[in-house]
Formats: C-alpha cells, sequence, structure tokens
C-alpha cells in the first residue's frame, strides 16, 4: 500500500471530516446514532441472519461447519451518474464475454486474428474440447455474470475478476437489503435507493427466454450439489424466490437426450437448468466419471438442443486469470470499442520482459496462481515477508507461466464498524449482470466485500472478510428530497 | 413435487413430531419421578426408556437409571439417534433439502430449535431440564402453526401426513408400555401409583382436562384406554390420527390424482377403529392390540413410500 492515500466511498478523499456532498444525509445519521445503536442494530442483523440459517460451511473447518459472513450496518453508496457510467461498462464487458466464448468453441476467429496465443486456450485446463460445436439455445452463453470490481478514485473502477462460471452472493445482495430495510428505514427516507428485490423475477425472465425453440411454457430448475454444499443457502433462496423446483442430480434422468425429473406424479420434463454445480461434476459421462453429483447423459441433451444450461459448460475460459489480461484486446476485437471498464495492469509471467519487471519488483506487486482462487496462492507483496518473497521467485522461475502480477492497488474504504468505533476498511464490489435472448441487464446493486481488519486488503468470506449493503441512488439522488422538504420552498420565495 | 421433496417433507413431519412426543415424554416423567413415593423414582425413567424402547441402548451406555442420566439420554445424546437432539437434527437436514417449499417461519422454528440444542451437553436438574422440553414443545408448536399458515398444498399433506403417521405410534407405544410395566410389585391396582402413572400418561398426550370433559366418572384406566384409543376428539389418540392420516390422503389423492395402496389401508384402519371398544380390546389384550396397531401402522408408512416414489 505504500503511502498512498484510498480513496474513500463516503467521504470522498482520505482523512476528509466530511462526506462527500451528495452523500451528506448519510454524514448526519452516522453523527446522530450513537455507536451502540449501530452495534445494536448490527448485531440483531446478524442474529437475525444466524436464525434465517443465512450461513455458509467452511471446508475442513469442522468446528464452526456453518458460519454466518458478518454483516457491517453502514452501506457503501453509488451515485446514479456514476452507476450508469458503470452499467455502460459491464454491460460491454459480458456482450464480449458471451462473443469471446461463441467464437472459441465455433469459428476461432479471434485466433486466427492473432489476438490471442492459441496455446492459452488449447492449453488451458478451463477450455472444454467436449463442448467444442455445440452451440447453447439462442447463442447465449454467460447468462448471470458477477464481474469483482475494485475503485481507487472517484471514476477509477477496475474490474478485478469475471466470473462467468456460477457466480454467488447475490443472496446477500438481498439479504443486506432486507435487513437494512428492517434496521434503517430513516436512510431510505433520506437516499431514493434503487430497488434489488426485482432480481429473482428478472432472472426467472433471463431462463424463460432462453429456453429452447419451441417450448411455450419452459420448466426452469436450479440444480444444486445439495445442502452440505457452502453456497446452499443462495441455491434455495433463489430456487425458492423464484417459485421454481431445486434440485439434486438424483432428481434428474436424462431418455433419450431429453430431461426429466422424478415427481411424485411421475416424470416432468425440464427445459432449462440454472446449475450450481461446477462443469467437471455436471455429467459423468462426458466430465469427470468420478462424479457423484453429476446427471449421466446431461451434455447430450444439451447438445441435441433439448436443454439449457446455465451458465453454459466451458465458460470457465472466459474468466481464467490467463485470459484475463487479454480481455481488453478481447473486449476490442469484439465490440469495435474501447473498452469502458478497464483491467488491473497486469504482467503476464510467461513473457519474458513481463517476468523480468516482476522478478525485480515482486515486493511491491500481488503475484497470484492464474488457477489460484478464494485467495489463495497469492503473494502480497508489501506485507509478505522476506522468506515468502524468496520462495515465490523460485517458483515463478521454475514455472512464470502459472503466474501473472498486479499492482496493489489502492483499494476504496467505506467506514465500518470496528471495536474502535467507525473507521475506513477497503472494500471490493461484485454487480450481477444477467443476459437473456432479450438483452443485457445489470441489477441496481451488487455485493460490496469488505476487509475486516484495518489495512487488509483480502475481501474474501473464507478469510474473514464481511459484507455491506450496496445503494445504487436513482437520478436526483437525495436532493430531489430535500427539495421537496425544505430547500423547494426557500428556493422558490428566493427567486 | 419431487419425490425428493415428499420425502423429506414426511420425514420432517415425523422428526419433528418425535421430538415433541419425546419432550413430553420427558416432562411427563420428570413429574411422576417427584411424585413417587422415595426411591420409586427409577421405576418413571425405566418406563420413559421402555416407551421408546431404548432400554438395551441406554442399558449398554454403562450408565444408572436415574433422572440425570436418562434425562440427559433422552435429549442431548447425540450418540441416542433417538434423542430430542437427534430427532432435530434429522428434522433439520430435512428442512433444509426441501428449504424452497417451507416459508421462513416454519423454517425459523426448526432452526430455532436446534441452534437451542445444538452443542450443550448437559440437561440439568429437573428445573431446567423442564425448562428445556417446554422450549421444545414450544417451537413445535409453533412449527404447526407455521404450517397451518402455509398454502394448503402437498407441502403442508406431507408434512402433516409424516406427523400423523408418528403421532399414532407414539400414542401406541406410551398406552401398551405403560399398561404392561410400571406398576411396582407389591402395588395394588387403583393405588396412588396407579393412578399417577395413569395421570401421566394423560398429561404426555396433554388431555388430563380433556378426560374431565368427556368422562364423568374418576380416572379409570378403561376411560384412559377409551380416550386414547377410540375418541377422535382427542388429537392424539389413534382414532383421530388414524382419521387424519385417511383425511390427508384423500387431499392428496383429489389433488395428485395418486391413490392406491395407502388409501385402501388408511380406510379399512379407520372403519374398524369407528368400531373399536376400549371393553373389547382390554378383554381380548390391549398389549396384542397395540402390537398389532403398530405392525399395521408401519406398513402404511411403507405403502404410502411406495405410492408416491419416495424412492
Amino acid at each position: 500500500m505504500g503511502k498512498r492515500h484510498a480513496f474513500d466511498e463516503i467521504m470522498g478523499q482520505s482523512g476528509s471530516a466530511t462526506p462527500r456532498p451528495e452523500l451528506a444525509a448519510l454524514g448526519r445519521w452516522i453523527d446522530e446514532t450513537p455507536d451502540g445503536e449501530l452495534r445494536r442494530r448490527q448485531q440483531s442483523a446478524e442474529a437475525t441472519f444466524r436464525q434465517l440459517g443465512i450461513t455458509f460451511a467452511v471446508y475442513g473447518d469442522s468446528d464452526a461447519s456453518e458460519r454466518i459472513i458478518p454483516f457491517d450496518i453502514v452501506p457503501r453508496i453509488f451515485l446514479a451518474d456514476e452507476w450508469a457510467r458503470l452499467s455502460e461498462g459491464l454491460i460491454q464487458r459480458v456482450e464480449a464475454i458471451n462473443a469471446f466464448l461463441d467464437d472459441i468453441y465455433g469459428a476461432r476467429k479471434i485466433l486466427d486474428a492473432g489476438v490471442l496465443p492459441p496455446d492459452l486456450i488449447f492449453g488451458n485446463p478451463q477450455f472444454r474440447p467436449e463442448i467444442a460445436g455445440i452451440r447453447p439455445p439462442h447463442g447465449i452463453w454467460a447468462h448471470i455474470c458477477g464481474i469483482d470490481l475494485v475503485r481507487t478514485g472517484p471514476d477509477e473502477f477496475f474490474v478485478l475478476e469475471d466470473n462467468a462460471r456460477t457466480p454467488s452472493g447475490v443472496s446477500y445482495m438481498l439479504e443486506n437489503r432486507e435487513a437494512m430495510l428492517r434496521l434503517c428505514p430513516e436512510l431510505f427516507r433520506e437516499f431514493r435507493v434503487a430497488a434489488v428485490d426485482s432480481y429473482p423475477d428478472r432472472l426467472l425472465e433471463t431462463m424463460k427466454s432462453v429456453a429452447p425453440n419451441g417450448v411455450v411454457a419452459p420448466v426452469c430448475v436450479v440444480l444444486t450439489p445439495g445442502h452440505y454444499n457452502s453456497a446452499y443457502y443462495e441455491h434455495s433462496f433463489l430456487a425458492d424466490s423464484m417459485g421454481i423446483e431445486l434440485v439434486e442430480a438424483a432428481d434428474l434422468l436424462v431418455d433419450d437426450d431429453v430431461v426429466w425429473m422424478r415427481t411424485i406424479a411421475g416424470r416432468v420434463k425440464v427445459d432449462v437448468i440454472y446449475r450450481r454445480i461446477d462443469d467437471d461434476y455436471l455429467d459423468p459421462l462426458v466430465f469427470n466419471p468420478n462424479s457423484m453429483l453429476g446427471v449421466p447423459g446431461l451434455i447430450s441433451a444439451y447438445a441435441a438442443g433439448n436443454v439449457a444450461l446455465i451458465n453454459a459448460p466451458g465458460n470457465g475460459i472466459a474468466d481464467d486469470k490467463a485470459i484475463y489480461s487479454y480481455m481488453p484486446e478481447i473486449v476490442k476485437f469484439y465490440s469495435g470499442a474501447e473498452p469502458k471498464l478497464p483491467n488491473v495492469e497486469t504482467w503476464r509471467c510467461r513473457e519474458p520482459q513481463a517476468l523480468k519487471y516482476v522478478l525485480d519488483h515482486l515486493e511491491q506487486l500481488v503475484v497470484k496462481l492464474v488457477d489460484g482462487s478464494g485467495g489463495y496462492g497469492m503473494l502480497v507483496g508489501p506485507t509478505a515477508t522476506k522468506q515468502e518473497i524468496e520462495d515465490f521467485r523460485a517458483a515463478l522461475i521454475a514455472e512464470p507461466h502459472r503466474y501473472i502480477a498486479q499492482p496493489t492497488l489502492a483499494l476504496s474504504t467505506v467506514p465500518t464498524l470496528s471495536d474502535a468505533g467507525l473507521s475506513p476498511r477497503h472494500v471490493d464490489f461484485r454487480p450481477f449482470v444477467l443476459m437473456g435472448s432479450k438483452g443485457v441487464q445489470v441489477v441496481p446493486g451488487g455485493l460490496t466485500r469488505v476487509a475486516l481488519k484495518e489495512g487488509s486488503l483480502v475481501v474474501n468470506s473464507s478469510q474473514g472478510g464481511g459484507t455491506k449493503d450496496s445503494f445504487v441512488l436513482m437520478d436526483g439522488g437525495n436532493v430531489q428530497r430535500q427539495a421537496q422538504s425544505h430547500g423547494g420552498m426557500t428556493q422558490s420565495q428566493g427567486a | 413435487m419431487l419425490s425428493r421433496t415428499a420425502s423429506s417433507l414426511y420425514w420432517l413431519g415425523r422428526y419433528i413430531e418425535r421430538a415433541d412426543f419425546i419432550a413430553r415424554l420427558v416432562e411427563a416423567t420428570v413429574r411422576l419421578d417427584v411424585l413417587s413415593p422415595r426411591p420409586a423414582g427409577e421405576a418413571a425413567w425405566a418406563s420413559a426408556l421402555a416407551v421408546t424402547e431404548t432400554d438395551e441402548a441406554f442399558k449398554a451406555s454403562g450408565e444408572t437409571v436415574s433422572q440425570q442420566h436418562v434425562a440427559r439420554f433422552l435429549t442431548l445424546d447425540i450418540t441416542h439417534p433417538g434423542s430430542i437432539v437427534r430427532c432435530l437434527d434429522m428434522a433439520r437436514n430435512n428442512a433444509k433439502a426441501v428449504r424452497t417449499a417451507l416459508t421462513r417461519e416454519a423454517w425459523t422454528a426448526i432452526n430455532r430449535a436446534w441452534l437451542m440444542f445444538n452443542g450443550r451437553s448437559s440437561p440439568g436438574g429437573a428445573m431446567a431440564t423442564l425448562n428445556l422440553v417446554e422450549a421444545v414443545k414450544t417451537e413445535a408448536r409453533g412449527f404447526e402453526g407455521a404450517i397451518h399458515r402455509m398454502l394448503r398444498n402437498q407441502t403442508t399433506w406431507f408434512i402433516r401426513l409424516g406427523q400423523a403417521v408418528e403421532r399414532a405410534d407414539n400414542t401406541a407405544r406410551l398406552l401398551d408400555v405403560k399398561y404392561h410395566l410400571l406398576l411396582p410389585e407389591g402395588e395394588r391396582v387403583g393405588g396412588v401409583v396407579d393412578r399417577d402413572q395413569w395421570t401421566t400418561i394423560l398429561q404426555t398426550v396433554s388431555a388430563v382436562t380433556a378426560y374431565r370433559w368427556l368422562y364423568s366418572e374418576g380416572l379409570k384406566p378403561a376411560n384412559v384406554i377409551d380416550l386414547l384409543i377410540a375418541r377422535p376428539e382427542l388429537p392424539r389418540s389413534l382414532a383421530a390420527s388414524s382419521e387424519e392420516t385417511l383425511e390427508i390422503l384423500n387431499l392428496l389423492a383429489k389433488r395428485t390424482g395418486l391413490h392406491g395402496e395407502a388409501d385402501r389401508m388408511a380406510r379399512m384402519r379407520q372403519s374398524r377403529l369407528a368400531k373399536t371398544r376400549s371393553g373389547e380390546v382390554i378383554t381380548s389384550g390391549l398389549h396384542q392390540y397395540l402390537q398389532a396397531f403398530n405392525a399395521e401402522n408401519n406398513l402404511l408408512h411403507d405403502a404410502i413410500g411406495r405410492q408416491f416414489k419416495f424412492g
């Protein structure tokens, strides 16, 4: 982090004593609400989460096999114009991801054009040769993307990761909002906050819109690995709020390339599956033959065009860390325009010049395994010990193609309740983008993850991160409200 | 509805009902223990084990029969599959598997009960034990209230079907074991201990007041047997449980078009119970009657599983 000051989402420049002008009302709310009261409300929210079982499982942790993710009561807020710009960039990116997937499993024009080195695709474990040539219904691959963003300044957003497989966290977006509406209703009187609760309806519309051609009333289901999975709460929450069945693999069978579910009244045909099972476990006949979670024959039914899979199998190639660094070129190739949302500057260690730079600047960089996730397998240079740096140096020299490196960014902060009262903590953000046959939409909200430890940049829930509600202000934000209450009178009389 | 969902809902109903029954049994036994002339309390706890058919399992634990040990065994012992904590765990696992089918209220009732028990190791003394089982009963009531506020559809019917089948089993067990096992050597039929025991049976099924409303005579075993077997007004009687089982199967048949062996069995049982007189039952052997009833109840359980493809 060095000595750079982080941008604060609420206070503007770090160290500022007053909030950004548009967010003055939040400053007042913070000043007027005693810490003890904030803490009481926060505890009440967490007690509710516990009671509702809004939990995630931590693998290999038998003591607390079910944990809640800590919830922070102070929201992060997006102004309407910030959100509008962000949305444009997200839509452009997700459209490019879809075009890329369609191309890479089809004509491969991008390889002919020499934009990407072919071995990056064909040597990539996320590339699924098994499904090359299969076209998903309506040609849509990434129906639900969770694009991880970080911010370093008023207009500086960067994409950190494109999650185009089975991004999770949307249930927290919805539950956090529920908690805020119940515990801090006064904030919603101050600000006109865009609603997030239409998400399940939009998701169901998206699912129905990609049903195989000719199906009039498609039967849609959510496919879960089962209730021992860490995101099971979210799977059941989504099925529940869409009013569709939550199925496990054992509930499904494929007969003559048609997918059926077993019900008390016999078989019912299934048309659209929102699968929350990784490719590897989806169909033992095509992928991992040892999978007990999969449905034998599913891919064959998919290839026959009889069922839509959301997200499409094979998407992993689009959100792979090795591909990520080429995303600006990919966006340009398919959209013909400059990317509206930049990447974080990335050095590909497979390239000798980049490797040299990385080796020379290890103590300033974040180095990641291209196939690592969840904060594992990475070096955070500025906080690493000499030994850790030397270990990574050796690993980099031995297998440079397995690594990328990025600068340590001054991630934005948001005031967060800590033992010592409110103090700034670093955050990231995951908005959710839906793509159906009728277009792309960004749900106005998302998941803000917060690093609860002072100075820490690690926001993963498995590493002790928490979450916050994310307000997206509607046009006019709080200004209109003020005009109605007292500003309006003054203005008309004074003019 | 998925067959797996139907199966989980049915088992959810059974496990919640079982947890509630064991809570009631422990409560009644604490009372009986207190009322018994010293040192006869042990017999009360022995009978609680007999009711649940867990005397062997308890013996294997090597503990002595006392309030402290048996109450812990029946409520909090995680190694004993019939303990309240294990029933709640099974109920919660089934509820989790069908979360999408339950309302928040129904789910939170189960989850709260589970959280209350999870990680506790000792029920404490008589007072603390009573508080603990009271809390289980409260959550079971809350769950029951919640499912009555859910849509009147297959979801609630499968839960209630499980409850009705389990309830019939529990009442039959209770009646059977008390009738045969309890009276210690030298105690007179109709004596103090005998009366306390019959009162305890009534207490376990919350029917002390109901008894007084329905029978003008004082406490008579034949009347208690009549009440618990043949009176459909008492929700936990065999007659009421059988009636409810049949009604729910009818509702399911109407809505899903699925009917068969289970309906036929339930109908036959129902018409037989309508003609049952307690005098005949006692004359021809209460124990044999109740054993036959539960064997039939188990066959009905199997038939339900086949009919709805529980798999």
